[in-house]
């Protein structure tokens, strides 16, 4: 039920209503609405009780195992959250005057330096505000480099077949063709097909690795070299970073620019579509056109370098400086780790991954790659199951609901049929995936021995099975009354 | 696996045939709409688009993703099929009735380079995991 279905007129909460004792008078009155806002009508307590349920409802990391794979779906500090939270951080307005705000630019310039050293690259901006955002600033600047050679019949980005699907959305955005590599069967890049494919037309190439097979792409100083010599850029996904954090840096691996994912890789919340951050790096001959405002040190005095700094800026990508709440908690989130702490993070994340592959492997699960080491996730085919019981991978994941674990991602990759892809991330203990290995098998007995059980889950949650077809055709997203 | 015998097929799962008048008719494979599963949206070309063979031009959005549909061979939009744009669970229903569009290609001795029905067969199974 929608917080206006509870509304009745008249209900207020007048101890939350702000204080209104600004004159209008001098607004325009064509600008002056005519009707008061539809908002709902409701107390203080019909609203508290109305999003404490809602929050109840909700399948969060901060409740139950997340095994999103490719998505790093891992526990989020409290630490990080009190500290972004202080009110001279909080009422900090994004135009105030630089010397006022050193200690916020500092914050920005040492998470700036923090990743420049984690990643290898030249230099970092912190404007994404996302991390498709972050994509597209990527994949801009790779333009601008070659248009700023005369070198504009660079048309096409190749892309392979395993990427993200906002890769090749990315390149288009930017007005490149998409050609697609295929992957062999260990899931590497198919080198014959990428030098087939490489040549004067190619502006870059963008890649994942470890690879969203979760394999860590062997051939990588091969693809660079291939790609280099064709005259094209190297793009780093950082969907996956995780799995290489401080251990293995994009820019020794030879990237030209990486947008990373910090509501991923460090921690800060994710998945409920609210703000992300997705700074990029590059390497020295991108410098000119990271996107702006750039935090700058001038002998101790910082400030946000602009435009005028920057002439061949790809330009800004909002009002301001990015997502300042989210910078700060990955900020927080790096200085408590440390160096040593982001070694950890990498080994534990592939530990624990590798962990629970095998002992699904073990429980007679079968893997999509088994020859493969796992990176810090790893994928698993139900497509013998289906062909035996009709229970599918998304009947499994429906039905995981149910035992109190979040489903791992399904259907992608799609080049695996009835997959799953499942990332445990390092947070979680070795207690949290033997319950979700016992999960996994009591609902494989539960398919052999009834699988309409299962085909009919979730059967505990607020609402049953979803009609996904109805959901992608009708969209209501709008209240009417 | 339903794989009729008297259509062609391109390694990216559309089957094609060759109408009496030499046009083609294209839409994707009963193996095809049963990995992607359930239909929620379908884009067909322009007809009087020209496409190049292998070229992206078509879209089939499924519960689970979106995919290309490529044109076969070289050669000219004729025909978009409106109902299927309408109805995408057509697609699920019967693969081979709901075709996407039609074309007249360039070069008609190309489509003898397109798979039969045992090529794609083989295909389908060397895919499989």
């Amino acid at each position: 039920m929608l917080i206006f279905e509870q509304a009745h007129p008249g209900r207020r909460a007048h101890a939350q209503l702000p204080d209104i004792d600004g004159d209008i008078a001098d607004l325009p009155t064509d600008l002056l609405r005519d009707s008061p806002p539809a908002l709902p009508q409701c107390s203080e307590m019909d609203v508290v009780r109305h999003y404490t349920r809602l929050s109840q409802k909700n399948f969060s990391i901060d409740t139950q195992f997340y095994p999103l794979g490719s998505c790093t779906m891992k526990y989020n500090p409290r630490a990080c959250n009190s500290l972004a939270m202080l009110p001279q951080f909080l009422a900090r307005h994004p135009h105030a005057p630089a010397e006022t705000g050193q200690g916020f630019l500092q914050c920005m310039h040492e998470l700036q330096e923090m990743l420049k050293d984690v990643t290898g690259m030249a230099g970092v901006s912190l404007a994404p505000m996302a991390g498709a955002q972050g994509e597209f600033a990527g994949v801009a600047m790779i333009r601008a480099y070659h248009d700023a050679r005369g070198d504009s019949a660079r048309r096409e980005i190749l892309v392979p077949d395993a990427a993200h699907g906002t890769n090749p959305a990315t390149a288009v955005m930017c007005g490149y063709t998409v050609r697609e590599i295929p992957t062999d069967a260990q899931g590497n890049v198919d080198l014959e097909a990428l030098r087939a494919a490489v040549g004067p037309q190619t502006a870059g190439l963008m890649l994942t690795n470890p690879s969203t097979l979760g394999v860590f792409e062997k051939a990588i100083l091969q693809i660079r070299d291939i790609v280099h010599a064709a005259g094209g850029l190297l793009y780093y996904d950082g969907a996956n970073l995780n799995a290489i954090l401080g251990r293995v840096k994009p820019g020794d691996m030879g990237f030209d620019v990486i947008h990373m994912n910090l509501h991923k890789t460090f921690s800060t919340p994710h998945g409920g579509g609210g703000p992300g951050a997705g700074p990029v790096g590059v390497a020295e001959r991108l410098l000119p056109f990271m996107p702006v405002p750039v935090v700058v040190n001038d002998n101790g005095i910082y400030r946000q370098a602009t435009e005028a700094d920057l002439p061949q800026t790809i330009g800004r990508l909002s009002a301001n400086g990015g997502n300042a709440g989210v910078l700060l908690r990955a900020y927080i989130y790096a200085r408590m780790l440390g160096a040593e702490g982001m070694h950890r993070v990498a080994e534990f994340a592939t530990l624990n991954a590798n962990y629970l592959m095998a002992r699904l492997a073990a429980a007679g699960f079968e893997l999509a790659y088994p020859t493969r080491r796992a990176s810090h996730e790893f994928i698993v085919s139900l497509k013998k199951l289906k062909d035996e019981t009709g229970v599918t991978a998304m009947d499994f994941a429906k039905r995981l609901l149910d035992y109190g674990y979040h489903a791992p991602t399904t259907y992608f990759p799609l080049l695996v049929p009835e997959c799953l892809l499942i990332e445990p991330t390092e947070t979680e203990s070795k207690e949290t995936l033997d319950g979700f290995v016992e999960a996994m098998s009591k609902i494989r007995q539960e398919a052999e021995s009834n699988p309409e059980l299962v085909r009919g889950a979730p059967y505990t949650q607020p609402v049953r099975r979803l009609d996904d077809v109805r959901a992608a055709r009708e969209l209501d997203l709008t209240w009417k009354k | 696996m339903n794989i009729p015998a008297d259509l062609k097929y391109t390694k990216s799962h559309e089957w094609v045939r060759v109408e009496p008048d030499g046009s083609l008719t294209v839409g994707i494979t009963h193996h095809a709409q049963d990995l992607l599963g359930d239909m929620v949206f379908v884009e067909n070309p322009a007809p009087g688009r020209t496409v190049s063979a292998g070229e992206e031009c078509a879209v089939v959005e499924s519960v689970k993703a979106a995919s290309d549909v490529y044109a076969p061979v070289a050669g000219e939009i004729l025909a978009a099929n409106a109902e299927v744009e309408g109805s995408p669970e057509k697609i699920n229903q019967d693969p081979y009735g709901a075709w996407m569009f039609k074309m007249k290609p360039v070069n008609a001795a190309e489509v003898a380079g397109l798979l039969d029905a045992a090529g794609y067969k083989a295909l389908v199974e060397s895919e499989a995991h």
